[in-house]
């Protein structure tokens, strides 16, 4: 059973610093949702406030339509994997799994049936007399989520459970966790700051802020049409040229910029005067002078090759550079340092965007 | 509202306006971490933990010292007179440390023995400073694994010998027919013995002794913690031995220095066992004097504010100590 | 290079010099418990004998003494370690502005002198059963409870507890300090009560140190005298009787006393350390078998998770 979790108008307030400011969101039953932001945007406050061990200072949290307010987190219908995981060092495996299920008076025969059948799914059969400290990284971290799954919860929450891991397992648990999902078929709300993890799990994301959910959106559309400048420049690479709109219609917008006058998609309908950014992804460069689209020019600072592409780093407006991914067989010569590039974009791919908080590098 | 009755409810009064406080706050400012003392604890622990919290701070600590003090402030009286109208404050037990309530004169033997203690309990703690000090930094920094273990193996095992048996112990090697004098008039150092516990040396030794350890544990867990490279550091930078002391070690083991010295201090001020076996019978001691008031004497008023004045030179000690060191007491005591 | 090893010779010597003024006294008591002169020499060591252990075993009052001071070891032990483990965890939840002057209040008998200690429990304790004016005269203890509770031994178990939980608090504070609170919040999580957070969770995390300091506050009392002296009344326990008997002269009995209490402390010391080593090693073999399993997991690909319906 899946249940969706509604939070309205969520405010959480420590002293005077605002941690989640008037959040608004409806996550679906049975999807996969994933919070992503930078460390101290107020996403573990969101999880934490889910699970109950933090009441909101104004607002609603709603699980499966149902108010939770008054509700403490050992009564919610949610389970939360911890960031470090948080079993229990003095137990063995099976008593780790089926804690939830002792604390709800379930006698030893269910409770050892049970764990066996979980130990089963995460592929430690037989493993379950073991105690926790005998156990690698990934295999702590199947026990964490069998642990959180034998109570049968409605919502799993996770806060950053990959994040101790090293990298092959990392990527390896990410398709796991998303197998488990589809399995078990119950919501999952997943805190993370990378964004990696973010867009090949989740169903959708919500990106967010200081405390602010900035846009809520499927992986792609979060890449493609970010809402602010904050998403463009968080979620992956993105080149931003600040300046002011000179000329603006329905679909199109010109910026005024160091580089001079600059074109892209004007989804936020910004008008001729509003201060903006254009934001250009590097592998939407394409180098050389395009007949269609805009083309500028700058001296190339750096190259770096990397396998299978090579980064090219202009020399930017400010101190910032302009980057640009080359493809390993897209022709032509890569231009070295010192030489002065000329590049274009197709106007589809430059995106105006009015001027806001900019992630921090 | 006799006095008594006065003292016994102000701890209640303190806890009141405490919680009336911690209400307001409640009500006025949103924490949401919040969660209730009964809600964190349920009805049964919650009940167990506060009856085991009161009786302790209230029943044991507050309310005992507090009544010692209201008695010092009364006159001595027979039982049946106690609580009646003879029994007003008065200074007059404070006084007779300083004028004596016998001859009016100036009270030279008690004011002597206050002072005496004090000097000499300072004097011991430095002493076991200076003596514990080289073995802690030893064991700390510069042993091996193995050599610590063993050390503090025999750290441990005498530190639970009684006081009574090491002041015993002391007695024995410093006696008149004890080894030391055995052994100095065999060497034709003296012909007679040497009075080591009439002239106090005894009593001296026996204090150090007794409280040789108090010292060392604390001093040990400081520098302990002190990282190996800052003092490999300094070496390499040239410090001599004695400057890395003074500069790296002494600095950063302030804390456990504090509490070493406040526990010795008060342990060596507060000890009955050195001066009564290992003292000479002109010893004096105030503590001693404050276990004759109540064995001897049964002048109780009296003792209980010769205690007060013991107690209160214990905190003075502590006081200057922490100030001295700029240690914060939490972190003096661990 | 010279001068450190000078140096290090010194404080060899030093550390040398260091236990001999520690054990020195100890072991020449010691010798004299098994010498045969009456008055307890070393030298010149005239026969070996054990007549001053069975002396000590027929002394009657140094038996009740003992017998009175286990009781009271074992009552401050059931006392104050739950005493102390109730502050600590009250430590942590106390209305925050009253934190300061909680610790002040818990950690004050540890600076106040045993006799100060044994003096105010006895005045404060001898009026509340006795006195008619106790606590405005309404709340006085009832007459029977003097009979039953105003005794040496429950008073020195009071007395001896003021300041034994304060130990027990800081043995028990250091380690919950230590405690992770995403344990709590993970059983809570799974559905425990709070209450069973407390058995199942932190009870079991606190045990070594509740297990200290139970062992520190029973030998912090067997060793007490100078609160327990005034706390006892007219009752007796070993050390006070060892302290009276010191006082009226010196017997090899003593020593003998002494020799006994060693060997227990030694026992104790070894007993302790085999447990730690043995700790030690099953802990080090633990860390062995995860890396194993990292290695495993790492180098033989992945697991292949069994299909389960869930």
């Amino acid at each position: 059973m899946s249940a969706g979790v509604d939070l309205d108008g969520v405010t959480v307030r420590f002293g005077n610093f605002t941690a989640v400011n008037n959040a608004n969101l409806a996550i679906r039953g049975g999807e996969f949702f994933s919070f992503l932001g930078p460390s101290g945007c107020g996403k573990t406050t969101i999880l934490r406030t889910v699970s109950g061990f933090l009441d909101p200072s104004a607002g609603k949290v709603k699980i499966g339509g149902q108010d939770m307010a008054g509700i403490g987190p050992n009564k919610r219908p949610t389970a939360l994997i911890f960031q470090n995981l948080a079993l229990f060092p003095l137990m063995t495996v099976s008593e780790n799994i089926a804690y939830g299920l002792r604390v709800r008076g379930m006698d030893k025969a269910t409770r050892r049936k049970k764990a066996e059948e979980l130990l089963d799914l995460i592929a430690l059969s037989g493993q379950g007399d073991k105690l926790v400290s005998e156990l690698s990284g990934g295999q702590k971290q199947r026990v964490a989520i069998a642990r959180a799954l034998a109570v049968e919860p409605q919502v799993l929450l996770l806060d950053e459970p990959l994040s101790a891991l090293d990298l092959k397992l990392r990527q390896h648990m990410r398709n796991e966790l998303r197998s488990i999902q589809q399995r078990v078929g119950i919501t999952f709300i997943y805190i993370t700051h990378d964004q990696g993890e973010a867009l090949t799990m989740s169903d959708r994301i919500a990106v967010m802020s200081d405390g602010v959910i900035e846009q809520v959106a499927d992986g792609k559309t979060v890449y493609d049409e970010p809402e602010t400048a904050f998403v463009a420049s968080f979620v992956g690479e993105n080149n931003p040229f600040p300046g002011k709109v000179s000329k603006a219609s329905k679909d199109e917008a010109v910026v005024d910029t160091a580089f001079g006058k600059l074109k892209g998609r004007n989804p936020r309908g910004l008008k001729a005067g509003d201060k903006a950014i254009l934001f250009v992804r590097p592998e939407s460069f394409k180098l050389g002078k395009g007949g269609e689209g805009t083309t500028l020019e700058s001296p190339v600072k750096n190259v770096a090759f990397e396998g299978n592409m090579t980064h090219v780093f202009l020399k930017g407006a400010a101190k910032k550079d302009i980057t640009l991914t080359v493809g390993r067989h897209v022709g032509g010569k890569v231009p070295e340092q010192g030489e002065k590039a000329t590049v274009h974009y197709a106007d589809g791919l430059g995106l105006v965007l009015p001027e806001g908080k900019m992630a921090r590098e | 509202m006799s006095s008594r009755a006065f003292v016994i409810l102000l701890p209640f009064l303190v806890i009141a306006a405490f919680w009336v406080m911690a209400r307001y706050e409640a009500r006025t400012v949103h924490d949401p971490t919040h969660k209730s003392y009964w809600e964190r604890n349920g009805m049964v622990l919650g009940i167990m933990f506060i009856v085991l919290v009161a009786l302790w701070t209230l029943f044991l600590v507050t309310l005992p010292y507090l009544y010692m003090v209201v008695e010092s402030f009364h006159p001595r009286l027979p039982p049946t007179k106690r609580f009646g109208p003879e029994d007003y404050l008065t200074l007059e037990q404070y006084k007779s440390l300083f004028v004596s309530p016998v001859d009016k004169e100036w009270n030279t033997t008690h004011l002597y023995a206050f002072f005496y203690t004090i000097v000499v309990s300072s004097a011991v703690t430095f002493l076991n400073l200076c003596i514990c000090y080289p073995l802690a930094y030893f064991m700390a920094q510069a042993g091996t694994v193995q050599q610590v273990r063993l050390l503090m193996l025999g750290l441990i095992v005498p530190y639970w010998v009684n006081e009574i048996l090491r002041a015993f112990s002391i007695r024995l090697l410093l006696a008149a027919k004890g080894l030391i004098n055995q052994g100095l008039m065999g060497a034709g150092l003296t012909d007679a013995p040497i009075d080591f516990l009439g002239n106090n040396t005894g009593m001296w030794v026996g204090l150090s002794y007794a409280n040789l350890l108090i010292m060392m544990f604390p001093l040990y867990n400081a520098i302990e913690s002190l990282d190996k490279n800052q003092i490999e550091a300094a070496r390499d930078l040239g410090a001599p031995w004695w400057k890395i002391h003074r500069d790296v070690v002494i600095p950063y083991a302030k804390p456990g220095i504090a509490s070493g010295c406040t526990m010795v201090f008060m342990l060596a001020a507060g000890s009955l066992a050195a001066p009564l076996f290992l003292g000479g019978p002109n010893t004096l001691w105030f503590t001693a004097i404050v276990y004759d008031f109540f064995f001897q004497a049964f002048n109780w008023p009296r003792g209980s504010a010769y205690a007060f004045l013991l107690l209160a030179a214990c905190i003075t000690f502590v006081m200057v100590m922490l100030r001295l060191f700029k240690v914060k007491l939490g972190e003096a005591i661990r | 290079m010279t001068s450190g090893f000078a140096l290090r010779v010194m404080l060899g010597f030093y550390v040398f010099l260091f236990f001999i003024y520690l054990f020195g006294p100890l072991v020449v008591m010691g010798v004299t418990a098994f010498n045969t002169p009456s008055y307890p020499q070393t030298i010149p060591f005239e026969g070996f004998t054990l007549d001053w252990f069975v002396k000590l075993y027929n002394h009657r009052q140094m038996r009740e003494g003992l017998w009175n001071s286990i009781i009271i070891g074992i009552g401050v032990v059931a006392l104050s370690v739950p005493i102390g483990l109730a502050a600590s965890i009250i430590m942590n939840q106390i209305y925050h502005r009253a934190r300061g002057l909680f610790y002040l209040v818990t950690v004050s008998p540890l600076l106040t002198p045993g006799v100060v200690i044994g003096i105010s429990t006895v005045i404060f304790w001898k009026d509340a059963f006795e006195s008619t004016d106790f606590f405005l005269t309404y709340a006085y203890l009832p007459a029977f409870t003097k009979a039953l509770f105003y005794k040496g031994i429950v008073l020195s178990i009071l007395g001896q507890s003021s300041f034994v939980a304060a130990y027990c608090l800081l043995i028990i504070m250091a380690r919950l300090t230590r405690f992770d609170r995403a344990q709590e919040e993970a059983a809570l999580d799974l559905g425990a009560s709070y209450p069973q957070v407390f058995w199942h969770v932190l009870l079991p995390f606190l045990r070594p140190a509740l297990l200290s300091a139970g062992v520190i506050a029973f030998l912090s009392s067997f060793e007490n005298y100078n609160t327990t002296t005034f706390a006892i009344l007219a009752d007796k326990t070993l050390v006070t009787v060892l302290a009276g008997e010191v006082r009226q002269g010196t017997t090899p009995a003593l020593s003998a006393l002494a020799v006994i209490i060693i060997g227990f402390s030694l026992l104790g010391a070894i007993v302790y350390e085999v447990l730690k080593r043995r700790e030690e090693r099953i802990a080090s073999e633990m860390k062995e078998r995860a890396r194993l399993a990292e290695r495993g997991e790492t180098s033989a690909g992945l697991f292949q998770p069994a299909v389960v319906a869930a």
